[in-house]
């Protein structure tokens, strides 16, 4: 080496290789993800559902993976993108929760008190440039008061009557508009959730054949056990896909 | 002089299990003006007495804006009250950030308690001397608390600190059964009645007292002098005659000589109060 570089390198802080690396490890990319979460208000309060795939790349790899949650006696929440962050939220909010339970005073965190939470952890995250990587979908209903809202992973938040994460804003959202009303009733709803989950299920290839539908009214959340929709693949489209697109060879 | 072993340290016990410097404190909270506050189901209404320390100068501020929805009237050091108000400040605002809600009046009380609490356990600190009133409104409905340099707080229906506030409390004792389903405006007559109290002598005008109210519908706020005025002329309320005045004048001070700082009738240690 020539003199004349060596001033560029101070002995005493050689650059090695755990200066460089070891504190700057963050999220660039979601390794097991999940896809659309559906919710939006009816007579009674939130409906939400969400299918349990768990997606490694592109690879369907996880079954069963639980993307609605109750968080607290008010509010819902479900999940799209990386499941490990989601996790990770999943015990925020716990430890938020565990602490207003332990004021035992009678006050507690209602849907708006969590929405807003959640939107300044994941601005927080964002602003760290190690943002957690998610769409979370807030419904509750507290004091009679429905309550649904939206958090992207870089903080951007909304509250609508009917909201859907990732493809679901585009597959799922454009039916809402069509058929959602404020005061459908429970089976209605199920119905309405049911063909968003269809079309999802057909036209997202992430969507896996396996549900959860959960609602929270003023009684309480409840997440119904997970079940399949009836689906038809028979239609001659199908039987030949590739049949006047024919490749180079 | 009289000399106490025990007293030159917070943190030393007496035999008698006192903390004579937490008595202390206790006692500089009588020696401020007097305030007062009481409450129905949907308002509370703070009220207080206002003395310039010398003729030239103004008197200082003892009710202070915490939040939309909590509000505090002081009684002791006000500079002390001042620390605690603008934490209390805090407090509200970080708890808006983050959850855009307002902070439930009970967990700011905790927390500002808990807050005078550590100063009475550090040998490095001295207690707060000041008594908090502190009103306010949330989901479960209008509260007045009662915060002292000892770290206790007590939620009451009407309470009186500072100086012959004994006198204002006769009046609410008298009346407090009634508040629950008073009136905004019959609290605030109450208020001032009960501020007329304290008043050696004195005959009540805007200028000596400050009234704030905060309620269902009405952010925290400090009613304006020529308001006041007009609901003292409203009501009627003038100065009573001199010799009741003075005859609580005299109470007081027997209490104040006595030093030992326990209201009579209880006969409890004053860190109970």
């Amino acid at each position: 080496m020539s003199l004349s570089k060596m001033p560029l390198v101070d002995a005493n802080h050689a650059p090695d290789a755990s200066s460089c690396t070891l504190d700057s490890q963050r999220t660039l990319y979601p390794y097991v993800t999940g896809t659309s979460v559906v919710a939006f208000k009816y007579k009674d309060g939130i409906l939400m559902a969400a299918d349990m795939g768990g997606s490694y790349g592109s690879t369907l790899r996880y079954k069963t993976v639980e993307r609605v949650k109750p968080i607290g006696k008010h509010s819902l929440l479900g999940a799209s993108g990386e499941i490990s962050d989601f996790q990770e939220i999943l015990r925020y909010l716990d430890e938020l929760i565990l602490y207003d339970n332990m004021w035992d005073d009678g006050n507690s965190l209602g849907p708006k008190e969590v929405h807003n939470y959640l939107t300044r952890v994941m601005y927080n995250r964002r602003n760290k440039f190690n943002p957690l990587w998610n769409s979370l979908v807030l419904g509750g209903v507290k004091n009679g008061q429905k309550y649904l809202g939206m958090v992207s992973m870089i903080g951007v938040n909304f509250e609508d009557n009917h909201v859907a994460t990732g493809f679901g804003n585009h597959l799922a959202r454009p039916i809402l508009r069509d058929e959602w009303n404020e005061n459908m009733s429970f089976e209605d709803g199920v119905k309405l959730l049911e063909k968003c989950m269809r079309v999802l299920l057909y036209r997202d290839r992430s969507a896996v054949n396996k549900l959860q539908i959960a609602k929270i009214t003023e009684e309480g959340a409840t997440i119904y056990p997970p079940y399949s929709l009836k689906t038809f693949w028979g239609l001659e489209a199908y039987k030949n896909p590739t049949a006047g697109a024919e490749g180079s060879w | 002089m009289f000399r106490n072993q025990y007293d030159t340290d917070v943190t030393t016990w007496s035999p008698a299990g006192r903390l004579f410097q937490v008595e202390y404190a206790m006692e500089a909270v009588k020696q401020g003006s007097a305030a007062i506050g009481l409450r129905s189901r949907t308002h509370v209404v703070l009220a207080c007495v206002n003395k310039a320390n010398n003729e030239l100068s103004s008197h200082q501020k003892k009710i202070f804006k915490v939040d939309d929805h909590i509000g505090v009237a002081i009684a002791g050091l006000t500079a002390d009250g001042r620390v605690l108000s603008r934490y209390m400040r805090s407090e509200c605002v970080n708890h808006a950030f983050t959850y855009e809600s307002p902070l439930p009046v009970g967990r700011l009380v905790v927390q500002l308690a808990d807050k005078a609490q550590v100063c009475t356990q550090r040998s490095w600190k001295r207690p707060y001397g000041v008594g908090l009133l502190v009103a306010g409104l949330d989901e479960s409905g209008a509260h007045l608390y009662y915060n002292c340099p000892s770290g206790n707080y007590f939620e009451y229906q009407a309470f009186a600190i500072g100086s012959r506030s004994q006198a204002a409390k006769t009046y609410l004792e008298r009346r407090f059964e009634n508040f629950m389903d008073s009136s905004r405006d019959d609290l605030v007559k109450d208020a001032l009645i009960a501020i007329r109290e304290t008043l050696q002598g004195e005959t009540l005008k805007s200028n000596i007292c400050t009234v704030a109210v905060v309620g269902v519908g009405e952010p925290f706020h400090i009613l304006d002098q020529k308001t006041v005025q007009q609901l003292i002329d409203a009501f009627e309320i003038v100065g009573e005659e001199e010799p009741p005045a003075a005859e609580a004048e005299d109470t007081a001070d027997q209490e104040t000589a006595a030093g030992e700082g326990a209201p009579a009738e209880e006969g409890a240690a004053p860190m109970d109060i």
